[in-house]
């Protein structure tokens, strides 16, 4: 209101510029150019240059030359089969968590939308997972893993749920995967279960008052109501939710490295082992780079699976 | 009859059914709630106790490890003198927030650009920002050592503000669009009629009202940052500028030995400021994560 009362003394001079900035164009670049200019330098031209260092011989520091494809065919033939397990683990890792973070979100979504006491805490205390630093939370984790004090061990063996002393957890290969998996459902579960709680709250409720009438079952509306309505926000949690995992670096790298034997090992680690640690940032960024065209075989499945069923 | 009543004020899908009585809540809700809470708290609670426990106790599993029985505040010592963590400390928070100032400057210009005027090539440069959103920093950060090589910042943490807005930009703005899309064109309009620039309409009119999504945009971008791990492992290699996460992944574990005390102390107090800021603004949280999912 304030604004219109003193825009009425405005004097002439002031009403000519209206017109000016009604062509739109020119501010709308002008306050996109700082967005513009940082993801060009920090994201854009490392894209492309990743795309160039991944068919040269750099190291750190020393810009190589042309190679062609040398570095994807070492990937390929002379890794004793590390990029296969990389790849494997790559998809079974997004897959698997994918489900479970999927069913466990929605389930806990259900939860948090009906009424009880404590809501709120109750709301805030099963997100936390997805706030604290994830290297943070990861180290407590690892601790939990530990092969002589893993306090899961203790809590397993007495409660009889396995014998003494307890699985290995992080020093056998199938073990180390299912670890890996556990933590990463832990953390993702929280987001998957905000974002379907905020979608439920916005389905109207005339329609579970209409289903009522008509005799529908918890079930049937869950079915025919929540999970339809639930559609777009699906779509949209899945997408992120899968890209980020896919390429989930800190969690893997904090608890496992890939180790034992690589047998964890996931393009991301590998990368960043090939490049920092070895140098090699070529055939690092050649590794890193055969990410994009699987993760986009992922989203293009997701967006598939999603489709409108017409 | 008091339930049936009662249904039509509650949440879609909440109401109680008749004949639902306690029992059966019990199962169908606080059980399940129960066995989440326990499982997701569980890792914080071991946290807690561990750095908490002396040396001698934290191995000693012939009893309960579920309990502290002599609390002892010697790890919290030894991070604070014989670490860099108070550094650590300051260097997290340093580029925290002025990682996040420089992406609220930027996407809050940008959402308002992409949200309200209309000139060509708006929609596709607000899906060129949504698809970077998509572009991992996993696929980035062996070219970027480069980039930060030729800048002349390792070891410096202008490197980390620099770099951190890549992610947190798009994300923000994003966010942002949704919000100022929420606002009524017309109070714009009106004040645009009564003579003022577009500039003025956007400082003093969307900008105030668009507070509420700016705060979401802020609070998410100090979190992401302030959890950042990848760019610092790599950028940072003087313990002197290291970050929290990477500081007590890297420096807190002497070859194969652990502290799990000491390095438990550090992640519990790593973790404080996020979640002391989190537990004040839940629902700030909430409308961030589901601004896009929502409205998108």
């Amino acid at each position: 209101m304030g604004t219109a009362v003193r825009a009425k003394t405005a004097p002439a001079w002031h009403r000519r510029r209206v017109r000016i900035y009604d062509r739109e164009a020119p501010l709308g670049y002008l306050l996109l150019a700082p967005t513009l200019v940082v993801l060009g330098i920090f994201l854009l031209y490392p894209f492309l240059f990743g795309i160039w260092l991944s068919v040269t011989d750099s190291e750190l520091g020393n810009l190589g030359s042309f190679i062609g494809l040398d570095n994807f065919r070492f990937e390929w033939r002379n890794t004793d089969g590390v990029f296969y397990t990389a790849v494997v683990n790559t998809f079974l890792y997004t897959g698997i968590t994918t489900v479970f973070k999927l069913s466990l979100g929605l389930i806990m979504a259900l939860l948090l939308n009906q009424a009880f006491p404590f809501r709120r805490f109750v709301r805030a205390a099963l997100l936390l997972p997805y706030i604290i630093p994830t290297v943070l939370s990861y180290e407590a984790w690892r601790w939990m893993f530990d092969p002589t004090f893993s306090v899961i061990n203790w809590l397993l063996v007495n409660t009889h749920l396995a014998p003494y002393p307890g699985p290995n957890w992080l020093g056998v290969p199938f073990n180390a995967m299912a670890a890996l998996m556990i933590v990463n459902v832990w953390r993702g579960t929280p987001f998957y279960a905000i974002a379907f709680l905020a979608g439920m709250q916005v389905i109207p409720v005339d329609l579970y008052e209409a289903a009522r009438v008509d005799g529908a079952t918890r079930w049937q509306q869950f079915t025919n109501i929540t999970v339809p309505m639930l559609r777009p926000v699906l779509l949209v949690v899945l997408l992120l939710s899968t890209i980020l995992t896919f390429a989930d670096f800190q969690g893997p790298f904090v608890l496992t490295n890939g180790a034992p034997y690589n047998s964890t090992q996931l393009l991301s680690i590998w990368a960043y082992q090939w490049g920092i640690p070895g140098g090699a940032i070529s055939l690092g960024a050649a590794i890193s780079l055969v990410l994009f065209p699987l993760l986009t075989l992922v989203v293009a499945g997701v967006l598939f699976l999603l489709r409108r069923p017409e | 009859m008091a339930a049936v009543a009662r249904v039509k004020v509650r949440r879609p899908g909440t109401g109680r059914v008749i004949g639902d009585r306690f029992v059966g809540r019990a199962l169908r809700i606080y059980l399940p709630l129960l066995v989440m809470l326990v499982v997701t708290l569980f890792p914080f609670y071991w946290m807690a106790i561990t750095s908490f426990k002396s040396a001698s106790e934290l191995f000693d599993f012939s009893v309960s490890p579920l309990w502290v029985r002599e609390p002892t505040l010697d790890w919290y010592r030894h991070l604070f003198t014989q670490t860099n963590f108070p550094r650590w400390a300051f260097n997290t928070a340093i580029v925290a927030i002025a990682s996040t100032l420089i992406s609220l400057f930027c996407s809050i210009l940008a959402g308002y650009s992409l949200a309200r005027l209309r000139y060509r090539g708006a929609d596709t440069i607000g899906w060129g920002i949504f698809v970077t959103y998509l572009v991992p920093p996993t696929l980035l950060f062996l070219p970027l050592t480069f980039v930060i090589r030729e800048l002349h910042l390792f070891n410096n943490l202008w490197a980390l503000i620099l770099t951190y807005p890549t992610f947190l930009i798009p994300f923000c703005t994003w966010m942002l669009m949704g919000f100022f899309k929420g606002i009524p064109r017309e109070l714009e309009e009106a004040a645009l009629v009564d003579g003022a620039t577009r500039i003025q309409a956007m400082v003093r009119i969307a900008i105030p009202l668009a507070l509420p999504g700016i705060l979401a945009a802020a609070l998410f971008a100090f979190t992401l940052s302030w959890n950042e791990f990848l760019y610092a492992l790599i950028f940072m290699n003087d313990s002197l500028v290291k970050t929290i996460p990477v500081g007590v992944t890297q420096e807190l574990i002497h070859g194969d030995e652990f502290f799990w005390g000491e390095l438990m102390a550090a992640a519990l107090l790593g973790s404080v400021p996020v979640a002391v800021l989190y537990s004040f603004f839940v629902d700030y949280f909430v409308a961030g994560m589901t601004a896009g999912a929502v409205k998108g």
